[in-house]
């Protein structure tokens, strides 16, 4: 299983924490597009801790994390 | 020591007092972050601040940004931080500068500063910002706040935050701001400054992010 977890108003209308089966979703891409999310509206992008690229390949028991653009002041 | 910094004892040393106050400050934006962030460093103690912002106050600002009011609507941001400055701590310099921060101005606005606060409203100036602290060598305390959400971040020359931060083609689609959140960032800023400027341990490009929706807080290494 993919662990993924969404962050602030990412979660609007999606939800908060989800598992999607291993081999749904090849990359973090992938799993952007399975909530229609899209790359503009992610800020901050881990897999499992560490700041990755949308292009990061997923395998069993990885955690994505997606937190949105924060950018005023 | 002066009285008015006896309340700084223990939480710093009076060496770490004066420290501060031999320090400059630019403070880029004197909006919602850049407001708090001129109170809590002039009554800490910092030495000098350099407050810029091309903006004037308008209505929509009186919902978070501390240094607006009703009777100062139309009058220049910048002005009226130094304005403030002067009212709360005669001790600090105060220097205003009523402009926006861009490539024509970054490199004299951040020369003879020893540390920038980014206190900024969007992230092609923070990107100008960046790079003109990274060319001068000079830190950055990052902030940036959305909605209920404040996140805040020690960048140091050579580490591309900023550009990590926030990939090409990022958009910010909350334009929101209640009146806690650049409260909060600001104070997150103020105190990585702080430890930045007194000399203790920092860890830069770690940033701190603040849910206040949900009450969640993380800390996440952009290394």
């Amino acid at each position: 299983m993919i662990e993924v977890r969404l962050f602030a108003g990412l979660r609007e209308g999606r939800g908060k924490v989800f598992e999607l089966e291993t081999g749904s979703v090849n990359t973090v891409l992938d799993v952007m597009a399975h909530f229609s999310i899209r790359r503009e509206e992610v800020n901050i992008l881990l897999v499992n801790g560490f700041h990755q690229k949308p292009e990061f390949e997923l395998k069993d028991g990885d955690v994505v994390s997606l937190f949105p653009a924060v950018g005023g002041g | 020591m002066d009285e008015r910094y006896l309340r700084n004892l223990s939480a710093l040393t009076e060496g770490e007092c004066r420290l501060l106050r031999s320090k400059r400050i630019l403070v880029v934006g004197c909006g919602g972050l850049g407001g708090y962030i001129i109170e809590m460093l002039t009554r800490i103690g910092v030495g000098a601040i350099r407050a810029v912002d091309g903006d004037r106050f308008e209505e929509s600002n009186l919902n978070r940004q501390l240094l607006s009011s009703p009777e100062l609507l139309g009058v220049s941001k910048a002005v009226a931080a130094v304005a403030r400055i002067s009212q709360v701590n005669p001790d600090v310099k105060a220097e205003a500068h009523y402009a926006f921060f861009d490539e024509t101005n970054a490199e004299k606005l951040i020369s003879g500063c020893d540390l920038v606060m980014d206190a900024l409203d969007n992230i092609d100036s923070r990107r100008i910002l960046a790079r003109y602290c990274e060319k001068l060598g000079v830190p950055m305390v990052y902030g940036a706040i959305s909605g209920w959400v404040a996140q805040a971040a020690i960048s140091l020359p050579g580490d591309d935050f900023i550009e990590k931060l926030y990939p090409d083609g990022v958009e910010i689609r909350d334009k929101s701001a209640l009146a806690f959140t650049p409260a909060l960032c600001a104070a997150m800023q103020c105190a990585l400054a702080t430890r930045l400027l007194c000399g203790r341990e920092i860890k830069n490009s770690s940033l701190k992010y603040f849910d206040l929706l949900n009450m969640e807080f993380e800390t996440i290494d952009l290394v």
